[in-house]
């Protein structure tokens, strides 16, 4: 059984890719993933907020007081080095590199095309071998069009691109007016695949204290519909890889989203609810499936029911709608 | 061998040699020498080696006694050891001193000599501590540069190994110890070259050791211990050539040469001074002047002061000296004169007697004091003293510097004799603590001093304030040494970096003509002008100054620096200056820069970089119009007119920066001031005050109780005074059935006290229900509010207070409507110690005696110009004091000791005049139930009627019960001070008094860090937190205090955090107050020694407990007494992990990006720490106690 899958440029044993999470903190956790059978890692992310802001806090919060009072002309020792959070990224990425053997992505996340997208030269000397870009911008300004913010994504890629020659890929939101056309526009931009899609943190409220509070839900299966049918729909359409992710919990969901058109599938809740170790149940119902089933490999797959090569294509567009509508009746 | 040129200061240059020359360092914490164990620590820290290539241990101890005991056994074990210290630190370390010289013991101590407390503590320097140590056998040599400590450091070291004598090697506090100059550093090899091997086995060898036992410190009887006493005499007869050996062999290594007594001047002098420490310097340049103009005067400098060799001082004397004016920075009161003086004038006297003296004819001597706690001298002082020499008479035991009408001591001089030579660059930058002014002016005097063959000196005042302080950096530059130990007043470059100053401070008075003015300013070229007060306008065209600006703050905002103007302005006076060329000072700036901000990220040296960039196009010379058009005048400082006369006439004074002037007959002899003035100063530092919304507020007056600087008030009254309201006075109904219905309610801002710290913003609770992100208090610009919220203010403090009486003090709501009697203190915005003790002030103010441990809390309470502490209308208040810092628990005590004798007193005389006073009021004030605020009223009004019925009885009993009447009233005595105080130095004291059972409160503001000092670790510092000498995370738990406390049983023992439960803190501080024993609060303060926003403070001290790190909790020994469990826990089982709190917090957070691994180890550690202490308490507090008879069932 041929589990192997080609994602931007890299050959992969598998097409089990845990994603940016807190999973990546600790070399060891990367290395019982690797152990349980994942193809790659995706780092968790480097923050644009990180580079740009962490040097500045902790020398505000550190220097604060300084020099104003005979007494206490300073309040902290002042060590040698400051290991800051983009040297602790690298020095990370170079620690996973000599831990395992399978590709080791990065991922940067931001929003503007300012100094941080440097890191993604250093990201490349630090051994990482491909680059995921978390684009993860919320337009709140009415009077920015939705060209403009299409451009901003494409800028940033452009710019990442011009630094490195590690394959990149970009994670999306499915907030477009038109993914086909974004999708197409990266594509042509350069990016070695696409991630779709992200999951942005949704805000809540607390009723008691008129507080808006940040929070995380891990992903339910409802959650793979959208990348599915999208994924579907670009399959064939854009030369980028596309890697799934959402929503993907067990051996049926990674199928069901090869066979759209995903190169990989990306797994995060799943493994936070469960463990490295369900990486290997995984693959091994996907490889029992498949016996049963008699496929021969993964690549057989991919793309098989796409929205070009399944009977109705329809059923990935507005028919869908209409059938789920009837079903009611 | 050229040497490198180094720019550093006097601590750092005797560290620098202590270092190298030592294996063993024992420190204590104490201003203006802790920076030397600073540097000492860092560099171990950092793997630095001295020159046997070895890492020097460097320990800090639980005080300087502490300190000096491990020194001593360092020492006796054979290691090369040393330490620093100043002022109390000195004088605790006496009695070892005693030790360590009677056993020959060769050690240098290096001490930057501090004046000790007396009538007021002091930081400052002079030679009081020194001198206080003459007794101990030590050797002392003094330095009177940041050159000369380095030397002398290694002079001292060489000749202490070769004498067998210790060594105390001292240079003057803050002049020496913190200026900063170019210096010649020595190398390695210079060290070595000075420091001989054989000497240094020859101490190993004297060590104890089981392999070659002997026995030192023994016990001697009348019959031996004299002889054995007097068997170190030819060790002491040596030490003089001994040093003047090392000092030769110095100079032929290094070049430069010194002498135990150096002379300067003519070699004709008629007239000489005899002094020592850095106003030598001063004294030297001033003589070199006079001698060029023709006078014969001259100086010598004592180098060597003990021991004090007769021989080399009389060597040094020109033969035509006809009198001597001998200078000591120090005061010996009740003596015949001061050290130096009587030293001079025995050693004169000695010689003549024995026919040995070489001058003409006995001289006349003279002793004065010049300098006391840093008080400036001048050339113009100086001459002022070599004047006095000419006069037939010349005053004795003169001072010079002050203006003494009391016992007329002071000598006049001319203030404006002036030997500034026009070779030198002098510049005065004013800046705002927080602005960076100081450490951009450290890195220009580098620049200037590393990079050119000029000279330069950086000499930096700083404020007695905490928040919104003022620096002021005096910087020279120049081809020559400059020896100018003295502040400048005449300087040609004048910079403001911030525009508030200009109403505040006359800074163009020191400017001289022609002069350069750069003002950092918001207002453009254009319209500057106009802005400016009129006096400034007046003198910058008067004397034709230069006139520059620059919006600093625009540049540092467009580059992402806040409020951080200081690379701009240290461009702007590079560029003006031509100090170097343009090009090249830039890019020496932005060398330093990177130097400076370079381990810190990237991000921080390019933002900087691009604040240089941006600045050159953004500075503007101003073509200074030729008359003055502003209307703008200087405000005149705490004129109020209600504010008492001492006030205006010398409060003001010393707040305007006019101290300086004041006579000796402005103060009162045993340093008593009056209360209640820190409410005249109305600072107006905030940039943003709160603004309050009756319509949202629930009226929980929590903004009340967190406030550090009691600026947010709220009072309960009757609405008929509002007819009166100033128009924009705000109030409402008031909520609660607790008040009567013609009640309202107001809460009020002080907008000129307010430091804007947010506080109260954060811990309101109500929000606006249509706009949520406003809330019942919401910040504003201070200016626009300024004059309505003055007039508003003061109406509101007219507002009678609520009865105290009808109060319900065990509520936050009810408490908060006590008068506040702590308001307006300097302490940092957004304190977190000052809220615990405003609320003791409001719960028991009128009837309390505050023993205050030195720390910030004594600073912000007692340090001039004014004291937060007030009266109430009836003129009571807290009454404080503060003795020593290891002491406190002792101090408070004594007050207690005397509370209940003379309350036992006065009842015994009471009852001794039975008769007349009626026994019904005896009984009466005997039996009063004093606990609560009524009982206590009605307890005052009986003491009234006693003392009415005492005017009629004519005896001394009578007169003696009249005198201490009022300890029949209940009082209250509160011991408070901070964790270095508690769980250090005064641990041992606390411990005593808590085991003592007497009614005494102990309140611990515990920053878990010595704060007031600078961030040096204490035994409160949990585990993995960073602090000084903890640089690597402090690797051992805190120690639990409140759990020893307990375990008396007889202590009432709380701990509290208001951030977190303040509910809990009234509670804990009106149980503590109310039990009749000792009592302990333990208070969680945030600190900005912490590394936090301290605006969001509260959540830091919520996350404290939420983690179980600080659990909450009050063990009341009455409960035992009823058979139940005393420990109460406040707070619930840790939901969030210790980690997760640790992290919102700079002094844990930065281990993990200086030694993550390390800080990963620690954090798990700390996290068990947190764990397991709550689950012991939770253990604890669910014990049965069965009856508590002991006995289980």
């Amino acid at each position: 059984m041929d589990l192997s899958t080609n994602y931007m440029g890299l050959k992969l044993k598998n097409p089990i890719v845990p994603s940016a999470s807190p999973l990546m903190y600790e070399i060891s956790t990367i290395k019982a993933l690797e152990d349980a059978g994942a193809s790659a890692v995706v780092l968790h992310s480097l923050f644009e907020e990180q580079i740009t802001h962490e040097a500045l806090e902790l020398n505000y919060l550190t220097t604060q007081g300084s020099e104003s009072y005979a007494e206490a002309l300073t309040y902290f020792p002042e060590p040698e080095v400051y290991h800051l959070g983009p040297d602790e990224y690298l020095n990370h990425i170079r620690a996973a590199k000599d831990a395992i053997d399978i590709p080791v992505i990065a991922s940067l996340n931001g929003v503007t095309t300012g100094g941080w997208l440097e890191y993604a030269k250093k990201i490349e000397q630090a051994g990482a071998d491909g680059l995921e870009l978390n684009i993860y911008f919320i337009p709140t300004n009415p009077n920015q069009s939705g060209v403009e913010v299409e451009q901003l994504y494409v800028d940033i890629l452009r710019i990442v691109k011009s630094e490195v020659k590690i394959p990149v890929a970009i994670k999306l939101s499915p907030f477009f007016s038109s993914i086909a056309n974004i999708a197409y526009k990266l594509d042509q931009n350069g990016a070695n695949a696409l991630v779709l899609f992200n999951r942005f943190y949704q805000p809540d409220i607390d009723l008691e204290t008129l507080d808006v509070v940040p929070n995380i839900f891990l992903s339910t299966p409802q959650a793979m519909r959208l990348p599915l049918r999208w994924i579907a729909i670009l399959y064939g359409k854009i030369k980028a890889d596309i890697a799934a992710t959402s929503g993907i919990h067990n051996a049926e969901d990674v199928l069901k989203m090869l066979m759209v058109g995903s190169s990989v599938t990306m797994m995060c809740s799943a493994l936070l609810k469960n463990g490295a170790s369900h990486i290997t149940k995984v693959l091994d119902e996907m490889q029992k499936w498949m016996e049963e089933h008699e496929y021969e490999s993964v690549r057989q797959m991919i793309g098989s029911m796409s929205h070009k090569s399944v009977r109705e294509p329809a059923a990935f567009e507005r028919a869908n709608y209409m059938k789920v509508l009837n079903s009611y009746r | 061998m050229a040497r490198k040129k180094v720019t550093i200061d006097g601590n750092e240059a005797a560290a620098y040699v202590a270092h190298k020359t030592n294996e063993v360092i024992a420190i204590y914490p104490i201003t203006p020498s802790s920076n030397m164990g600073e540097w000492a620590d860092a560099w171990s820290a950092a793997g630095e080696k001295n020159i046997w290539g070895t890492v020097p241990t460097v320990v800090e101890m639980q005080s300087e006694g502490g300190a000096a005991g491990a020194v001593h056994g360092a020492l006796q074990a054979g290691s090369l050891t040393t330490t620093f210290t100043a002022s109390q630190g000195l004088l605790l370390m006496i009695p070892n001193m005693f030790k360590i010289a009677g056993e020959l013991t060769p050690t240098v101590f290096h001490i930057s000599a501090r004046t000790v407390a007396t009538h007021a503590l002091s930081i400052f320097g002079d030679h009081s501590d020194v001198m206080a140590v003459r007794s101990t056998g030590w050797a002392m040599l003094a330095s009177n540069s940041v050159q000369e400590v380095m030397d002398n450091a290694l002079i001292a070291q060489a000749a202490t190994l070769e004498a067998r004598i210790p060594f105390v090697h001292f240079f003057d506090g803050f002049r020496t110890s913190h200026e900063v100059m170019k210096i010649e550093q020595l190398s390695l090899e210079d060290i070595r070259t000075m420091i001989d091997e054989e000497l240094v086995i020859a101490h190993r060898k004297r060590a104890l050791s089981p392999d070659r036992p002997v026995i030192r410190g023994t016990a001697q009887n009348p019959d031996v211990f004299f002889q054995a006493r007097e068997t170190v005499n030819p060790f002491y007869l040596k030490v003089p050539d001994i040093v003047q050996k090392v000092m030769e062999k110095f100079a032929n290594l290094v070049g430069r040469q010194y002498h135990l007594f150096d002379y300067f001047g003519a070699p004709d002098a008629e007239r000489i001074i005899v002094m020592m420490g850095s106003g030598a310097e001063t004294a030297e340049e001033t003589v070199d002047y006079l001698t060029s103009k023709g006078e014969k005067v001259g100086l010598i400098k004592v180098r060597l002061y003990r021991p004090f060799s007769v021989k080399h001082f009389l060597q040094a004397i020109p033969a035509t000296v006809k009198s001597i004016a001998v200078l000591d920075r120090t005061k010996e009161p009740g003596a015949g004169g001061e050290p130096l003086y009587k030293d001079v004038v025995t050693a004169i006297s000695e010689a003549f007697s024995s026919g040995i003296l070489s001058l003409k004819n006995y001289p006349k001597i003279i002793g004065g004091r010049y300098g006391l706690a840093s008080k400036e001298f001048t050339p113009a002082m100086v001459k002022g003293v070599l004047d006095e020499l000419k006069k037939d008479k010349p005053k004795n035991s003169f001072t010079v510097g002050i203006f003494d009408d009391v016992t007329h001591t002071s000598i006049e001089y001319d203030p404006e004799f002036s030997i500034e030579r026009e070779d030198v660059i002098r510049s005065l930058f004013y800046g705002l603590g927080a602005d960076g002014t100081v450490s951009a002016n450290k890195n220009s005097i580098k620049i200037i001093g590393e990079e050119t063959d000029f000279y330069a000196q950086g000499y930096f005042v700083y404020d007695s304030k905490k928040s919104g302080a003022v620096t002021v950096s005096h910087l020279r530059f120049g081809p020559k040494p400059i020896k100018s130990t003295y502040l400048i007043d005449k300087a040609n470059f004048v910079a403001c970096h911030q525009w508030v100053f200009l109403e505040r401070y006359d800074m163009l008075k020191n400017a001289l003509p022609g002069a350069t003015f750069l003002l950092n300013s918001p207002f453009g070229p254009d319209e500057v002008w106009d802005k400016l007060p009129k006096t400034v306008q007046q003198q910058i065209i008067d004397k034709k100054l230069k006139f520059y600006v620059i919006d600093g703050y625009k540049v540092a905002e467009q580059a992402g620096m806040g409020e951080r103007v200081n690379t701009i302005m240290q461009t702007c006076f590079f560029a003006i200056s031509n100090v170097l060329p343009k090009d090249e000072a830039i890019q020496k700036i932005k060398d330093a820069i990177k130097k400076t901000y370079g381990s810190k990220g990237e991000q921080i040296v390019k933002m900087n970089y691009q604040a240089v960039d941006q600045t050159l196009a953004n500075l503007h010379e101003i073509k200074v119009p030729n008359k003055v058009t502003s209307n703008i005048e200087l405000e005149p400082v705490m004129s109020d007119p209600r504010a008492p006369e001492y006030v205006r006439n010398v409060l003001a004074k010393i707040y305007g920066g006019l101290g300086d002037t004041l006579p000796v007959s402005a103060f009162a002899p045993d340093g008593t001031f009056m209360t209640d003035t820190a409410r005249w100063e109305k600072r107006n530092i905030a940039l943003e005050i709160p603004v309050w919304d009756p319509e949202v507020c629930i009226q929980c007056n929590k903004c009340i109780l967190v406030c550090p600087h009691a600026a947010i008030r709220v009072k309960v009254y009757d609405e008929k005074y509002t007819a009166q309201a100033p128009p924009t006075f705000k109030w409402t109904r008031v909520k609660g059935k607790e008040f009567e219905p013609n009640m309202v309610y107001t809460i009020q801002i002080a907008p000129e006290d307010c430091t804007g710290c947010g506080l109260c913003v954060e811990v309101c609770p109500a929000k606006n229900k249509t706009e949520t992100r406003l809330k019942a208090l919401n910040m504003a610009d201070q200016i626009p509010l300024r004059i309505t919220e003055r007039s508003n203010y003061d109406f509101f403090l007219e507002l009678p207070e609520y009865d105290r009486a009808k109060v319900q003090i065990n509520t936050v709501k009810g408490c908060q409507l006590l008068e506040p009697l702590f308001e307006y203190s300097g302490a940092c915005s957004g304190c977190g110690e000052t809220p615990y003790i405003k609320l003791l002030t409001q719960l028991f103010g009128d009837r309390t005696y505050i023993a205050n441990a030195t720390g910030c809390s004594s600073i912000y309470g007692g340090n001039l110009p004014t004291t937060p502490y007030a009266k109430n209308k009836e003129g009571r208040g807290p009454t404080w004091s503060n003795s020593l810092f290891e002491d406190n628990a002792e101090f408070g005590y004594g007050f207690r000791l005397t509370i209940d004798k003379q309350h036992e007193f006065a009842i015994e005389l009471m009852q001794k005049l039975a008769n007349e006073i009626g026994s019904e009021l005896i009984d009466a004030i005997i039996n009063a139930d004093q606990s609560t605020e009524a009982g206590i009223a009605e307890q005052r009004q009986r003491v009234t009627l006693l003392r009415q019925r005492l005017v009629s009885i004519n005896s001394p009993e009578a007169k003696q019960l009249d005198a201490i009447a009022d300890f029949l009233i209940k009082k209250s005595v509160w011991i408070v001070g901070g964790d270095g105080w508690a769980y250090d130095i005064g641990y041992g004291g606390l411990d005593h008094v808590i085991a003592s059972n007497r009614n005494v409160n102990l309140l611990v503001l515990d920053t878990e860090v010595y704060s007031n000092t600078g961030g040096q670790m204490s035994k409160a510092t949990p585990r993995a937190a960073v602090a000084k000498f903890a640089a690597g995370g402090k690797p051992v738990a805190k120690k639990d205090l409140g759990m020893m406390a307990m375990s008396y049983g007889n202590v009432y023992v709380a701990q509290v955090a208001f951030g977190a439960n303040d509910l809990q803190t009234v509670r804990a501080f009106i149980e503590a107050e109310a039990y009749d024993g000792p009592s302990l609060i333990i208070a969680y303060s945030h600190c900005i020694a912490h590394g936090i926003n301290m605006t969001k403070a509260l959540e830091n001290q919520k996350a404290a407990v939420e983690s179980g790190h600080w659990p909450l909790y009050r063990y009341n020994p009455v409960l035992l007494k009823e058979g139940k469990n005393p420990l109460k826990l406040d707070s619930k089982a840790p939901t969030i992990s210790f980690k997760d709190y640790a992290y919102l917090e700079t002094r844990y957070k930065m281990l993990t990006k200086s030694k993550p691994e390390e800080a990963k180890r620690l954090i798990e550690l700390a996290n068990k720490d947190a764990k397991l202490k709550y689950h012991l308490y939770e253990q604890l507090a669910t014990i049965r106690y069965n009856g508590g008879n002991g006995e289980q069932k």
